[in-house]
């Protein structure tokens, strides 16, 4: 992102307790015009509590929010220029598709004339392609053309920010991958900020241009998907953006770029620290299961892990094994087809190696 | 055809009912009021208009019940509409069992005891006495048109009440939050959103009350003291006092094809109203 860019909105301290609960815990996070953002965390993390507070539905309990740059802490939500796309959609049952996709047009005051509505109403059913769909009633849709629907309703106010709250929730695997390629792109093609909700990371890594991991109410790492891939702060990032093997170590060097661990089992590791670490500190050592290569020798350089193969599943482009190593405990392994091909599928109960190179290895926080 | 025998074993109970309970008598009505009164009352056969001609006779239990039905369903819904809308969208879920009992607990004494009360109420030891001491004198309530309205509104709110609640607890109120974020005032809201999506309780509330007031004969007999009287009233006094079986049959028909036009312009009205959605329950 270059420096010209502007903050559309921003958290400051943001807190929000339901009685004893606390959903959100001191947020401190811009946004930036244009970009996609996306909330990744699992149910109960704070997400959905922080896009409510944007959106207007409830009040923080402490901090500010600002859009747009003006505290907009106490505007209702029905003055804020941000519209949402609901979970289950909230599509009005008793209006037509076209009434649906008007009613916010219609809130305006001055309110605008017919021909106006339905000039804009048509331009984004033509968006969304759902030409000709506006007479239709919402029970007539499918999930995947009222999701369309939902979407067209939002965008047709021109919001400073579109607001999505686990909107592929509800479809099935196969629409949720086309509906991922078409908001992508209508995203590029409005210009809109958006704001993403979700709990899957192949959602939040495939759209978004940064990602704001949350665990907890808290806000744990912000970057873009290819940062916290490669560079995960702790095991919880690590584990939620992608899947990750850990094993527990203590450092015996801190270096800044270069640290030692001994793992449990006594070996000695070399990694790239994801935090700020001190010699002594329990730390967890993670690598990716794509970053292990299983092999029926010894490679000649570098260490090597003898396994014995647990179990085996065929995922397509890739085969799983997970592999049990005496000293380090069950390994996940992701062997791609094409390696599969050269060297043969290994059987359950095999004896192998495990093997890597010593830049895949991430120190992280426990 | 082992199927309708199912269907049929399933049905008849309820067919035989209404054969029994309904359709023969409405037959024998319907016979009744073509006949003539015998000498010593009750029905001699014949077939004649007279006693359709002789209706502008009872014209006023026909014009008293015409006004306060659909006066008395009106004024049902103006006060139960926001009881519900309190009930089911603002009440803590943690209140809403206990009030929502309290709205039922009167339908646990009789309708008569609960009418006699207010007798006493708006008598003249009740509320025009209270009145009279703040120097608001000679004021009357009982056995006036307005005590009939308010026994009937009084004792028929929990039929209005509870179909309105149905309604308006099934609505979603994710509803409610788009609709504000789309820009519309809690106001607004109310008028695009929450009626519109509560019509079906608003039909069945005033469907149920407006048939059962149609039929009323208890409370204009004990609050109108027999100068507010239904149609319910004159085919009480011609069934039961005068014994002019004819005559009251043909006032009862007259009432049942009145009502029969009544709903259905009604239904064709609602439906139209809402969309033509299959969900107006009770319908």
């Amino acid at each position: 992102m270059s420096a010209a860019v502007r903050t559309i909105a921003e958290f400051r301290g943001l807190t929000k307790t339901f009685g004893p609960v606390v959903a959100a815990s001191d947020l401190n996070l811009s946004i930036a015009e244009g970009e996609f953002l996306s909330f990744l965390g699992p149910s109960g993390c704070g997400k959905t509590t922080a896009l409510r507070m944007l959106a207007g539905f409830e009040a923080p309990t402490e901090g500010e929010v600002l859009l747009d740059g003006e505290v907009v802490n106490h505007v209702a939500a029905h003055n804020r220029p941000v519209n949402m796309v609901f979970q289950h959609y909230a599509l009005f049952p008793h209006l037509s598709v076209f009434d649906n996709i008007a009613y916010g047009l219609r809130q305006r005051r001055p309110r605008p004339d017919r021909a106006t509505v339905k000039e804009k109403v048509e331009k984004v059913l033509e968006i969304v392609r759902l030409e000709g769909f506006g007479p239709r009633r919402i029970w007539e849709m499918s999930g995947g053309q009222q999701q369309r629907v939902a979407l067209a309703r939002a965008i047709v106010n021109e919001p400073k920010i579109l607001l999505l709250d686990e909107p592929m929730a509800a479809l099935d695997r196969k629409l949720r991958k086309e509906m991922q390629i078409e908001l992508q792109d209508l995203q590029r093609r409005l210009g809109i900020t958006f704001v993403l909700v979700t709990h899957d990371q192949e959602e939040a890594l495939s759209m978004s241009d940064r990602i704001c991991v949350m665990n907890g109410g808290r806000i744990v790492q912000v970057g873009t998907p290819r940062e916290l891939y490669d560079n995960p702060r702790s095991r919880y990032v690590a584990g939620f953006v992608g899947t990750s093997n850990f094993f527990d170590a203590v450092v015996a060097e801190a270096g800044p770029d270069d640290v030692a661990a001994r793992l449990a089992g006594g070996q000695q590791v070399r990694g790239k620290p994801g935090f700020a670490v001190k010699t002594g500190q329990e730390v967890c050592v993670s690598i990716r299961p794509e970053q292990i290569a299983l092999s029926r020798d010894a490679p000649e350089a570098g260490a090597a892990e003898p396994v014995s193969i647990l179990n085996r599943i065929f995922l397509g482009e890739h085969t799983e094994y997970l592999v049990r190593s005496q000293s380090l405990g069950d390994i996940l392994v992701l062997v791609p087809r094409q390696s599969e091909l050269n060297a043969g599928t290994f059987n359950v109960g095999e004896e192998a190696f495990v093997s890597w190179d010593e830049t895949a290895l991430l120190i992280l926080e426990q | 055809m082992r199927q309708l025998g199912r269907n049929g074993v399933l049905l008849a109970p309820a067919g035989i009912w209404l054969l029994v309970m309904l359709v023969l008598p409405l037959v024998v009505v319907f016979i009744f009021s073509f006949g003539e009164r015998g000498a010593a009352g009750g029905y001699v056969p014949a077939l004649t208009l007279e006693q359709y001609a002789n209706l502008p006779a009872r014209w006023t239990a026909f014009k008293n019940t015409l006004i306060l039905a659909p006066l008395g369903t009106v004024a049902a819904l103006l006060i139960a509409y926001p009881l519900a809308y309190y009930l089911a969208v603002r009440c803590s879920p943690k209140w809403r069992t206990t009030l929502l009992i309290l709205v039922i607990v009167p339908f646990w004494t009789s309708i008569l005891i609960r009418s006699y009360a207010w007798i006493f109420i708006l008598g003249g030891r009740g509320i025009p006495a209270l009145l009279a001491m703040v120097g608001i004198d000679d004021v009357r309530l009982i056995n006036t048109p307005f005590a009939v309205l308010v026994g009937i509104v009084y004792g028929y709110l929990p039929l209005m009440v509870f179909p309105i609640f149905v309604s308006l607890d099934k609505l979603d109120k994710r509803l409610l939050e788009a609709s504000s974020d789309l820009g519309s005032t809690p106001l607004r809201t109310f008028w695009q959103v929450t009626l519109p999506l509560s019509v079906p309780g608003v039909a069945t509330g005033c469907m149920l009350v407006f048939i059962l007031l149609m039929g009323e004969f208890l409370i204009p007999a004990i609050l109108g003291g027999g100068k507010v009287f239904f149609v319910g009233n004159a085919l009480v006094d011609l069934f039961l006092q005068s014994r002019n079986w004819a005559f009251g049959s043909a006032v009862a028909m007259t009432l049942v094809i009145i009502m029969l036009v009544t709903v259905t312009v009604y239904m064709k009205f609602i439906s139209r109203l809402g969309g033509q959605r299959d969900d107006i329950s009770l319908m």
